[in-house]
């Protein structure tokens, strides 16, 4: 019986589909992010551009001379996904102002523009550029994947890091808590920006993630989507739990899922018995050292405090 | 659309070291393996629920039958399916090479 379970393979038997996330990309095993770019390509389709940051998914994605793209696919530098994006965008407003025929990015059917970053080069490297995109009013759907640090560089603190979380330059140690600041609100400060349409995901949904997505493609101008994506080797936990982690992360209300139509919240992903958020930093090693003393218990507390203030604003409780 | 072609036949740079698309299916994953997935096709109900949640598109409908199979080229042996499966159908196993 182990020798015929050793031998077992489908690999000439599988029916792959026209996948346009392709596999041969370099994620870990386990990668939350490859996730929401699977999820990104299944809702919007062949005919897309993507403009991408540097980053974790540009360097797993496309070492020269391959690409795990079925779309066309730009990456540029580490900040400018969104101005490459608007540039992209500009350009076929031209076109079809020229030529009535061409492709036209107001027509969902015709062509997507979707800028992908991470959240380092969304919320902190890239911000100037998508605070550009937005306030111009491109036609373009920014997606902001959340695995909450550096991770392609070795896992440095972003702004979107939580309370605690120890990353190599915000160490846990004697004199450390870890990272000392909370996640910074990005669609709150994207609707502020006069953007129609504002949504967060968690890969851990991808049905309601995908719709989302469709929902974005179909308005016209800027849109922001940002979606939890877990990474096994920054957060340090089994590379088999990223689901589940992207789970208890909506369950303890770490990371809301909701939606802003023109800057007021029109929809709330809401808690039954929303779990203490200990339970989410429990599975992570990048929590360890909140569990050995005072000051993490502290820590802890804080972080419960500012998720509880959060979903007191949302309405997160059912 | 083709998937199979190989990037590093002919090999040239050109300005802004464009490439072409599907090409990282070249890249044989499934050598990172050290799990492997292994499924009962008895308990399998064919949800798919493998398939919408591996990141390495390795999880498929296995051609003609009504059972799900990996894709032992690219699956990295993550252990996402084993998590997911409703039916607890799968199984991560050390793999002997």
């Amino acid at each position: 019986m182990s020798s015929d379970r050793q031998d077992q393979d489908f690999t000439d038997e599988v029916e792959h589909g026209e996948e346009l996330w392709n596999p041969g990309h370099r994620a870990c095993a386990g990668c939350g992010p490859a996730l929401a770019m699977k999820y990104i390509t299944e809702a919007a389709g062949p005919n897309t551009i993507v403009t991408n940051a540097t980053g974790c998914m540009e360097v797993v994605s496309t070492p020269f001379p391959e690409s795990s793209w079925g779309t066309s696919y730009i990456h540029n530098i580490f900040e400018n996904a969104a101005s490459v994006a608007a540039g992209v965008e500009a350009a076929y407003q031209s076109f079809d102002r020229r030529d009535p025929d061409h492709l036209d990015v107001s027509d969902e059917d015709d062509l997507n523009i979707i800028a992908i970053g991470g959240d380092g080069a969304t919320a902190d490297i890239g911000f100037r550029a998508l605070s550009g995109m937005m306030e111009r009013g491109h036609d373009v759907t920014y997606v902001m994947y959340d695995n909450e640090a550096y991770m392609n560089t070795g896992v440095q603190r972003s702004s979107q890091t939580p309370l605690g979380a120890s990353t190599t330059t915000s160490p846990a140690g004697t004199e450390s808590i870890g990272n000392d600041t909370n996640k910074k609100d990005m669609a709150s400060i994207a609707a502020d920006h006069g953007v129609e349409y504002v949504a967060t995901a968690s890969i851990s949904n991808p049905h309601d993630f995908k719709q989302k997505v469709e929902k974005a493609l179909e308005i016209d101008g800027p849109k922001f989507l940002h979606v939890y994506s877990p990474c096994p080797v920054g957060w340090s936990y089994e590379s088999s739990k990223t689901v589940e982690l992207a789970e208890l992360a909506v369950e303890t209300g770490l990371f809301p899922v909701f939606e802003m139509e023109n800057g007021e919240i029109t929809s709330v992903n809401k808690i039954s018995d929303r779990k203490p958020v200990r339970e989410w930093l429990e599975t992570q090693g990048r929590f360890k050292h909140l569990f050995d003393g005072e000051e993490g218990e502290e820590t802890i507390e804080a972080l419960q405090e500012w998720i509880d203030g959060r979903a007191e604003d949302l309405g997160l409780d059912a | 659309m083709s998937q199979s072609d190989d990037p590093y036949e002919n090999l040239t740079i050109t300005t802004g070291a464009v490439v072409e698309p599907n090409t990282s299916r070249v890249n044989k994953t499934g050598s990172w393996r050290q799990f492997k997935p292994v499924i009962d096709i008895d308990a399998c109900i064919a949800c798919g629920q493998c398939d919408t949640y591996c990141p390495d598109q390795a999880a498929k409908p296995v051609e003609g039958e009504d059972y799900y199979g990996f894709d032992l080229d690219y699956c990295k042996g993550c252990g996402i399916c084993e998590e997911v499966c409703p039916t607890d159908a799968i199984e991560m196993i050390r793999e002997v090479k």
